[in-house]
Formats: structure tokens, sequence, C-alpha cells
């Protein structure tokens, strides 16, 4: 078959809705671009621990400590399904996380903003976790297979973040006045962030549709935005709470939400790399990777000894 | 062949590199590559659902165990070297599942009977 046949035979199967698994031939475009769209995904969850992680020794109770540390458990879980998914691809597990800590593998830009008060988990939980949602719920039905897949099991688990988020913002909410405060201020300041999740405007992205066209995405940046602006003008009466948009309108035309502009300025300088911890976290990634060097050649050692062991008792 | 990278993959990572030197490339040290499979519960056939890197089979059903089971998803597991594992080619696919195409007569909706009949 000749190249061109086997992309016309390539996207006939993806337009009838059948996934493309590891072995099926693919352009070498939708390899790479799965590559990256994985592996950053996966770079996202392990970063992502880092700011939740600061609180599991501060969390206010036996309990929210047990839920902090299985929603964190969850995320590294979370890394995992993905890489897996990355490397059959054909990449190795090492190359990839050497291109997180040389900087040239991107995260997601949320997790460069701090954590300041329980709040923020709280916040993190129904937000990042709740805009991270409906990118994932997106991807359940992906084209490439394995990523697919992990996308489902992910997604069932990330309810549970979501939901234990928004509970414990309402157990503040119900609480003392300052207890109240400390929850506008985290909404103040992650709502913006979780907006910038979704990525630039559709008008700005200049390339092409084909994530669209071969569904690896199959929903624009701006629709999934507003989809979450709409969910969570309702949810946040249910706080008691309010959003720090003074445009926030109801649009009986367009039946949504009409909200205000993002600050994208501060949107650029937080992907560039300038945001408030962006080298902090990466700092902390080489860190732990640096450390377990010498947990990771112990364990290699102790397998190798005792496959010797067993050849030779097998001799 | 026209290469197509659109710059925003997922949300708000860019795709293209902005920074850093490429990931040096080292010699392979990736510990050995397990596919993990799960039998859900007593009764049914363990099933793919992943796979992870750990220096043995130990190792590998430890982590197995740490990565798919958090929520009870199962009751025993395998584990397998991935370069154990062989596979038929998606390009043979026609030589080994066409010939069952056109052998309606194996499945018993085949076969056209009386409605008084019962117990078949």
């Amino acid at each position: 078959m000749s190249v061109h046949d086997l992309e016309k035979h390539f996207q006939d199967t993806i337009d009838a809705e059948i996934k493309i698994e590891p072995l099926d031939w693919m352009p070498d475009a939708y390899r790479k671009t799965n590559i990256r769209q994985i592996s950053q995904h996966a770079h996202s969850e392990i970063v992502g621990m880092l700011p939740e992680g600061n609180w599991i020794s501060r969390a206010p109770s036996l309990k929210r400590k047990a839920i902090l540390l299985a929603k964190v458990q969850d995320e590294a879980g979370h890394g995992l399904y993905l890489y897996s998914a990355c490397e059959t691809l054909g990449t190795s597990r090492e190359e990839t996380i050497n291109d997180l800590h040389s900087g040239r593998a991107k995260y997601s830009s949320i997790f460069n903003y701090p954590t300041l008060t329980w709040a923020d988990i709280g916040t993190v939980g129904w937000l990042v976790d709740g805009a991270a949602i409906m990118n994932q719920v997106m991807l359940t039905r992906t084209s490439y297979g394995p990523y697919a897949r992990a996308m489902v099991r992910i997604c069932k688990e990330e309810s549970f973040h979501q939901r234990q988020g928004f509970e414990s913002l309402l157990v503040l909410s119900k609480g003392s006045e300052a207890q109240r405060t400390m929850c506008q201020d985290a909404i103040n300041r992650w709502w913006w962030p979780a907006l910038m999740m979704f990525g630039p405007r559709d008008s700005e992205s200049t390339n092409s549709d084909q994530s669209m066209k071969w569904k690896i995405k199959r929903k624009t940046n701006d629709e999934l935005r507003q989809q979450f602006v709409d969910m969570c003008v309702e949810q946040v009466k249910l706080l008691g709470m309010t959003l720090p948009d003074p445009n926030l309108k109801w649009n009986e035309e367009t039946k949504h939400y009409d909200f205000g502009e993002i600050d994208w300025n501060e949107f650029w300088q937080v992907v560039k790399g300038n945001g408030p911890c962006n080298l902090e976290r990466l700092q902390a990634r080489k860190k732990a990777w640096e450390e377990g060097a010498w947990v990771r050649e112990a364990a290699a050692a102790h397998a190798a000894k005792k496959q010797k062991r067993a050849d030779a008792n097998a001799a | 062949m026209k290469s197509y990278i659109r710059r925003f993959f997922y949300g708000d990572i860019p795709g293209q590199e902005t920074g850093g030197a490429p990931a040096p490339q080292g010699p392979k040290n990736d510990w050995p590559l397990w596919e993990v499979f799960i039998r859900s519960k007593q009764g049914l056939d363990h099933k793919h659902v992943g796979s992870l890197h750990a220096t043995d089979a130990q190792m590998a059903i430890e982590n197995a165990r740490d990565v798919y089971t958090r929520r009870q998803e199962g009751v025993s597991i395998w584990v397998v070297k991935s370069q154990d594992i062989h596979a038929s080619r998606p390009e043979e696919s026609g030589e080994l599942y066409d010939p069952a195409a056109d052998k309606i007569y194996r499945h018993p909706t085949f076969y056209d009977l009386p409605d008084e009949i019962n117990h078949m």
C-alpha cells in the first residue's frame, strides 16, 4: 500500500469511530502529536502532586489528611497510566522524564500557582480538577486506544477529587467568618487561572484543526471553557460565595453565561516560565529524581543478584 | 510527509518546545516493562489493565497492587514481561479473520425453526 492509501485507510478508520491501536499504521505526525500530548498530560499529573503534597502534613484533621493522601496517590497513579500509554507509541520512560527535567516538555501551567491556605486545597479540587475533568471526559473518546482507556480509568477516580474539594469548601462556607473569608479568597485567586487551563481562545490557535480531524481532541478550548463557566456559576451559589468576575451574566440569546476577559498577558507569562512557582516545581521534581537514584540502583542490583541465584540453582 | 503539529494539545500546555536543550538520551536505563492483568472477582478472567516498570516480578505485582487495585478492583494479579508477549500483526488481519466472515452458519441465529419448538 502506498503512503497515500495508508493515510486514507487511517483517516477512514478514525471517521468510522474505530480506535487506533499501538501496532496499527499511523502517520508520523499523529504519533508525534500523541506522544507530546500524552507525556505532557502525564507530567501535569506528576507535577500536580506538589501543590497538594504541600498540605498533607498540615491538613486540619485526620480525615482530611487521609483524603488528601489518597488524592495525591491517585495523581501518581494517573501519571503512571499516562506514561504507560505514551510508551505504547515507542518512547522510553527515561526519555520522557528527562524531557520534563530539562524543560523541553511542559506541564499544565495551573500547577505553577502556590497553595497559600487550606481553602486552596478545596478550591483546587473543585475548580482545577473540575476543569481537568472537562478535558478528560472529552479525551475518553480520543482516537488513540491506550490514551482513551487511560482516560476512562482516570475519570472514574477524578470524580472523587472534585467532590471532596467541593465538600471541603462547603464545610468552610458554613464555618466562622474567618473560614468564609479564606474560602472566598481562595476562589478569587484560583478562578482565573482555572479558566486559563483551557488554553488560548480558538481564534488564537493559528494552526490547523488537525487534532480535531484526527479526533485526538474533540472539543475546542472555547467550547470547554464555556461549559465550565456555565457549570461553576451554578455550583458557587451552593457555597454562598461569588466568582470574581463582574461581567458574568446570563445571555438569553446564546443560553450561556457571558464572562469577562482573561488576562492573557499573565497566561503567557506563566506559560513561558515566569509564573510564581515554575522554578520551584521543576527543582522539586529534579531533586526527587536525583535523591531516588540510589533506590533505583539498589533495586536493580537486588533483582540482578536474585536472578543470578535463581539461574545458579537451576543449573 | 506534511507534518501537522497543533500548537496546544492539552489545555494550557504549549505544544512547542519553549526552552531547554533536548534531553540527553543516554543508554536505556529503564527497568523492564511488565503488562498487568487483573481478575476483578473470582469466576472472571484476568483482563489486561495497563503496564508498569519493575526490576522483577515481585516488584511488578506489588506496584500493580498500588497502581491498579486502590479501589478493590482486583482479587488476583498476573504480570508478564512485555517482551514475552507475541502479538498478531494488524497487516495479517485479512488472512486471520476474514475467513470467518462468510460462515454465518456457525451462529445459532442462522437456523430458522418453528416458533413452537421449545428448549432450543
